[in-house]
């Protein structure tokens, strides 16, 4: 792969994820108070010794922030690798085991899509317990319906081809039909998807925190940080569209390196001088 | 007389986008120039890539997709249209120059009715009034042997058939009195007995309004029906331009004299019918339990020979080789395979028993794992069936390549690193790895230029002698069955209309089905449609 | 949130997945066809010969009782789904104070101790006649609070999706007719920025800059009985505005995708070659074959207006029905969120079933059968 090929936008895109990753991971050494820290007035204005101000307690907007990245990426990332891992792996099977398992699983995918998302997530909020891994788990769950219907279409428009009826009439085994022939015809756009899936996470959980149903405090992520900020907005002060900006920021950067990956596999544009 | 179309030195390029490298400029036609006159009809052909489409379309300023006119001239009348702006070359379209699509199905707009698509050209350019342009439109209709010519105007695209909205388009193109009509293949997609109709149809039309045509198509021997003059193009050059007798029976070019013997390659009878390999007594079958598809087949595979299946679209020539092959088990009779009963469903079937029966598709690029190399592509056979791995296995890879005329140095290459006929060596040579007693051939060449074709039809018949390997081979092609088989079953509608040695099958006297179709097969020589047409009832409802 | 869920992007989006819709590809190949052979011979009979004569009108009768049949499913995921999960209401109703005896009593008064199934039927029964039952919390009747806020959300939710659908193909078209051209590019970039904005960043951003700085509008958004149209206008303007925005980029791409593949199908190209000018090419050939897909890009997002208004509502407190959902669901109220829950629900059903149904009659294939 030729690495000027590769657009700005791209770039852009890939350095701003690098940028929430190195937050999240590097945290506890690079944030400058600590993630409860009280350390001065409440809503002070940007500057100065604290960067971006302090919010509604006093604490350093900053370090939160920083301190947020982590649980935001960590939730969402997790969230995502397990909608990731359950969508394909049902997908897939339904699409190359065909008939009334193909059927059943599609019907029971169709009947959990027909609920919105924030819908269903809030009459699941309502009951369960207020713990992390449930959080993870819905989410996951809500996702994987999505991941469902992509990697099965994906799926599909390989399974139709005749390498993979070939593979069949040879004998070969549905695992290493579904590893060996399809899963790597199938990986841009897979690839691709899992990126909009993450966007879509950090900006639901957000969401969800936002509404007081997601990260409970202690803890905070930045959905959680817009909501402990947000009465500030009367009286002018910003302190809430930070964590705001960072969500917005960080999905941007996600989708940007998103569409490049989608317009590679794309290609064959232009004539091909058939004829 | 004057020229109506002169073409000079015409260029064209486009842009590559080979993947992950920039963009690159290529030249898709270098040079070419021929020039026609009013009334007359101009041959373009040669293979896929020789650029014949794209010369048809330059007769129009257009270019499709990124393709770009980069040089020469187009004259229509003395006038230079590629130097004509926006407004200019929109007067001529549809005007003084039709265009008639290869696939009249995706060229029709679905949302609009087939006579108000019809007479649309004429009347936004004015050169009929709305009631005029519907008369001619019947008439037109008449012509082309469409039926109901009064009201077929009336239905929607979808409504029709193929062969009839190929018709239609005919029509759509005539109807505002053209100049200079470009017909693209007009005729591919069609069944060789739909064919004829719309080639008689069209040579009618084109002489009764004395229409100047650019007939463009890789058949030389329907080309051959049409034209006055000819000229054979390859890789965007001309190769040899000339009358049609010329062309025809006297080619000057090693490749035009290729392209005219293709069609004439026999294999020889064989000395006797061998006793049968795989045998179907009494099978029906049919999909989802209701459409049946096959009905009562009884035919055999001959040891070590080929049994050629023919029939057209419809015909059920694919499904007995899902039969066969277990994809689809029969409602009723059997598949017997050397003598034992084959399990109906392949999912039931021994490992031995898959390995024996291999498949060869007509699509070589979807039949090829396109992630995988040659390597993975044929070795995976030897892995499964003989478990040979690491030298032992690319010994013997090397080894088949060979075998299917391809050197040693493919062995890492990727499927979109080949060429077509290449591609679909490299299936054989996958095919040949599990040693198979018989390969199933669905329509192998049917996707294939007439030169890369025969070439893999002969490696076939190579391989054959050599390694008494048997063939069911699936075509809709008769020539191809004359160059391949040994015995012959000729299909229509799910039905064995006959079954036998390849001589006995091919002499009169005939059913009225294999009459049909071994009348609508163009042959290589002047006057054949005319013969056929005086000779042939033409359905009234037309396919 | 604003990134869309049903559809990841325009490209990946499969224009004939989205005409099937979320209830599934159109019946004839899935369940409608099973079920009439499970049948009695005769009903089976009459439906197919029927089917084969009136092949719409059997269509649009199999789509609406598909939806029916949906609806009544996600009631029982709704109701039953939530029965199943774990955690005991009795005392999470009490929460602090919950003594043995104290759970007994509230189960006995709240009706829990009854069979799941039993109470379903009877919560279904009383939906139907339009009674939802008696909040947890105020103990007042649900149906009241949501014949009053209902109405608030369904008015927020027409004005925004009246400016944004014309506005989002208008800028489709826009974008299509200077493909590759900077208004394209530009079009492009902004929208991709706007579908990574999460609603209230965009609430927040708005109130900032208007009502508090500027001062032109109010804050919070609150509409009351006795407002008269022209207040309430007033009153909407932000949270509409959130709405517009939020929505407008989703579709806008959506719709530019849908018309990019109807302008180089086949038919276009020949219209071209027959010397049409564009303006023809557009208006009859690709409108016509373009309306089917904008009308599913736009009920998609139509029915994702529905859950943005939960978000929007909050931010602004705006009395509607995502503000009670959302009460509810932090203090537990159940039987308000389920009933919230079915009615959105109901909602995004019907939305996608009329998308459907309009998919259904823009397709010239099924309008003219041979």
């Amino acid at each position: 792969m030729r690495w000027r090929a590769v657009p700005l936008s791209a770039w852009i895109g890939m350095a701003g994820m690098a940028l929430a990753v190195f937050c999240a991971v590097f945290a506890p050494w690079i944030a400058p108070f600590g993630e409860r820290e009280v350390v001065g007035d409440i809503w002070l204005p940007m500057g100065g010794d604290y960067l971006l101000g302090t919010d509604n307690l006093g604490r350093d907007l900053l370090s939160r922030l920083i301190y947020g990245a982590q649980t935001t990426i960590f939730v969402a990332l997790a969230a995502t690798v397990l909608a990731f891992c359950m969508g394909v792996m049902l997908s897939f099977t339904a699409a190359v085991a065909g008939g009334w398992t193909d059927q059943g699983l599609s019907r029971v995918n169709d009947l959990m899509m027909s609920i919105p998302t924030l819908i269903f997530a809030l009459i699941v909020l309502a009951v369960l317990p207020q713990e992390l891994w449930i959080l993870i788990a819905v989410i996951a769950v809500l996702e994987s319906t999505r991941v469902f219907r992509i990697g099965r279409a994906v799926a599909l428009d390989i399974t139709v081809m005749e390498f993979v009826e070939a593979a069949r009439l040879r004998g070969e085994r549905r695992l290493w039909i579904i590893f060996r022939e399809i899963l790597p015809n199938t990986l841009s756009p897979l690839l691709a998807e899992f990126g909009l899936r993450f966007a879509f996470s950090v900006l639901f959980l957000s969401t969800l925190s936002f509404l007081g149903l997601g990260i409970q405090p202690p803890e905070a992520d930045w959905g959680g940080i817009v909501k402990d900020n947000k009465d500030g907005i009367i009286f002018g002060i910003p302190a809430a569209l930070i964590p705001g900006a960072a969500i917005a920021g960080l999905a941007i950067c996600v989708n940007l390196v998103v569409d490049w990956l989608l317009n590679r596999t794309a290609s064959l544009k232009g004539g091909r001088g058939d004829g | 007389m004057a020229e109506l179309l002169e073409v000079r030195d015409l260029k064209i390029g486009a842009t590559a986008y080979p993947p992950g490298e920039p963009p690159q400029d290529i030249t898709i036609v270098h040079g070419v120039s021929f020039t026609l006159q009013k009334g007359r009809v101009l041959g373009l052909i040669g293979e896929s890539g020789a650029g014949k489409s794209t010369i048809g379309l330059a007769a129009l300023a257009y270019g499709r997709g990124g393709v770009r006119i980069t040089g020469g001239e187009v004259r229509l009348d003395g006038e230079d249209i590629l130097a004509l702006g926006g407004r200019g070359i929109r007067d001529i379209r549809g005007r003084r120059v039709c265009y008639v699509a290869q696939s009249a199905a995706a060229a029709f707009n679905p949302a609009h009715r087939l006579g108000d698509q019809v007479i649309e050209a004429a009347l936004r350019h004015g050169t009929l009034t709305r009631s005029e342009a519907w008369e001619r439109a019947k008439y037109l209709f008449g012509v082309l042997g469409l039926p109901d010519p009064d009201s077929f105007g009336q239905r929607y695209p979808h409504q029709v058939s193929g062969g009839q909205l190929q018709r239609a388009m005919t029509a759509m193109a005539l109807c505002p009195g053209p100049e200079l009509i470009v017909f693209d293949e007009p005729t591919t997609a069609l069944d060789v007995t739909t064919q004829i109709d719309v080639l008689a149809a069209i040579k009618r039309a084109i002489d009764e309004t004395h229409t100047a045509a650019l007939y463009i198509t890789h058949d030389l021997a329907v080309v051959a029906q049409v034209s006055d003059d000819i000229m054979v193009l390859r890789h965007g050059n001309m190769v040899e331009y000339g009358p049609v007798q010329q062309i025809i029976e006297a080619p000057q070019e090693d490749y035009t004299r290729q392209l005219v013997s293709v069609r004439q390659i026999q294999k020889p009878e064989a000395p006797e019918q061998s006793g049968a390999l795989i045998r179907i007594d009494g099978v029906d079958a049919a999909y989802s339990g209701h459409f049946k598809v096959l009905h009562d087949v009884n035919v055999h595979v001959p040891r070590g020979q080929t049994l050629a299946v023919v029939g057209e679209s419809g015909s059920g020539k694919s499904t007995l080789a899902r039969v066969i092959t277990g994809l689809l088990p029969p409602s009723k009779g059997a598949v017997t395979f050397k003598d034992k009963a084959l399990p109906p469903r392949f999912a039931d079937r021994s490992k031995e028993q898959l390995r024996q029966i291999q498949m060869l598709y007509q699509m070589a690029d979807t039949a090829m794992n396109p992630r995988q190399t040659v390597r993975d592509i044929v070795g995976r056979p030897l892995t499964f069936y003989f478990g040979l791995r690491g030298q032992e296995k690319t010994k013997r890879v090397a080894e088949l390549l060979e075998q299917i005329e391809m050197g040693k140095g493919f062995i890492d290459r990727y499927p979109a690193e080949l060429s077509g006929g290449q591609k679909q060596r490299v299936c054989i040579a996958r095919a040949l790895a599990a040693e198979p007693e018989v390969i199933l051939c669905d329509e192998p060449t049917s996707a294939l230029d007439p030169l890369v074709a025969a070439g893999i039809l002969k490696l076939l018949m190579r391989l054959q002698a050599e390694t008494q390997l048997s063939y069911l081979f699936i075509t809709h092609d008769i020539a191809t069955v004359r160059a391949i088989a040994d015995s012959i079953a000729v299909m229509y509608q799910g039905r064995v209309v006959r079954f036998g040695p390849k001589s006995q099958v091919l002499s009169p006297p005939f059913d009225d089905y294999t009459d049909l179709l071994l009348k609508s097969v163009p042959e290589m020589r002047l006057g054949w449609l005319e013969e056929v047409l005086t000779t042939r009832r033409m359905q009234s409802a037309g396919h | 949130m604003t990134q869309q869920e049903g559809s990841p992007g325009p490209r990946i989006v499969d224009l004939e997945a989205m005409a099937a819709g979320p209830l599934g590809p159109p019946p004839g190949i899935g369940l409608a066809a099973p079920a009439a052979a499970g049948l009695a011979a005769r009903p089976a009979r009459t439906w197919s010969r029927f089917r084969h004569h009136m092949p719409l009108a059997a269509l649009l009768i199999q789509r609406l009782a598909l939806s029916v049949l949906l609806l009544l499913a996600v009631s029982v995921v709704i109701f039953l789904g939530i029965e199943a999960l774990p955690g005991d209401f009795a005392q999470t109703y009490l929460g602090q104070s919950a003594t043995p005896q104290a759970v007994a009593n509230i189960r006995q008064e709240l009706g829990l101790d009854q069979p799941a199934v039993s109470r379903y039927f009877e919560w279904l029964g009383g939906v139907v006649q339009g009674d939802f039952g008696n909040s947890w919390a105020s103990g007042s009747s649900v149906a009241n609070q949501i014949g009053l806020r209902l109405g608030n959300t369904l008015f927020l939710a027409f004005w925004a999706a009246l400016i944004s659908v014309p506005l989002a193909v208008s800028l489709g078209m826009l974008a299509v007719h200077f493909r590759n051209r900077w208004p394209d590019r530009l079009i492009n970039v902004v929208s991709l920025g706007a579908i990574s904005l999460p609603e209230f960043f965009v609430g927040y951003i708005l109130i900032l800059f208007f009502a508090v700085q500027g001062g032109w509008v109010t804050f919070p958004s609150t509409v009351y009985a006795g407002m008269s149209f022209g207040q309430r206008l007033e009153a909407i303007v932000l949270p509409c505005a959130t709405l517009v925005l939020v929505v407008l980029a989703h579709m806008m791409r959506m719709t530019r995708a849908a018309i990019l593949n109807v302008m180089s199908s086949p038919y276009v190209e020949t219209a071209e070659l027959k010397g049409l000018d564009t303006l023809r090419i557009i208006a009859r050939h690709a409108a016509p074959n373009a309306v089917a897909p904008i009308i599913t890009v736009v009920a998609l997002n139509l029915a994702y207006l529905v859950v943005g208004v939960v978000v929007v509502e909050v931010v602004f407190v705006y009395p509607g029905m995502g503000q009670y959902m959302v009460d509810a669901v932090t203090v537990r109220d159940l039987p308000v969120v389920q009933a919230c829950g079915l009615i959105f629900a109901a909602v995004y059903i019907l939305l996608n079933m009329s998308a459907d149904i309009l998919a259904i009659l823009a397709n010239p294939r099924l309008r003219h059968p041979r």
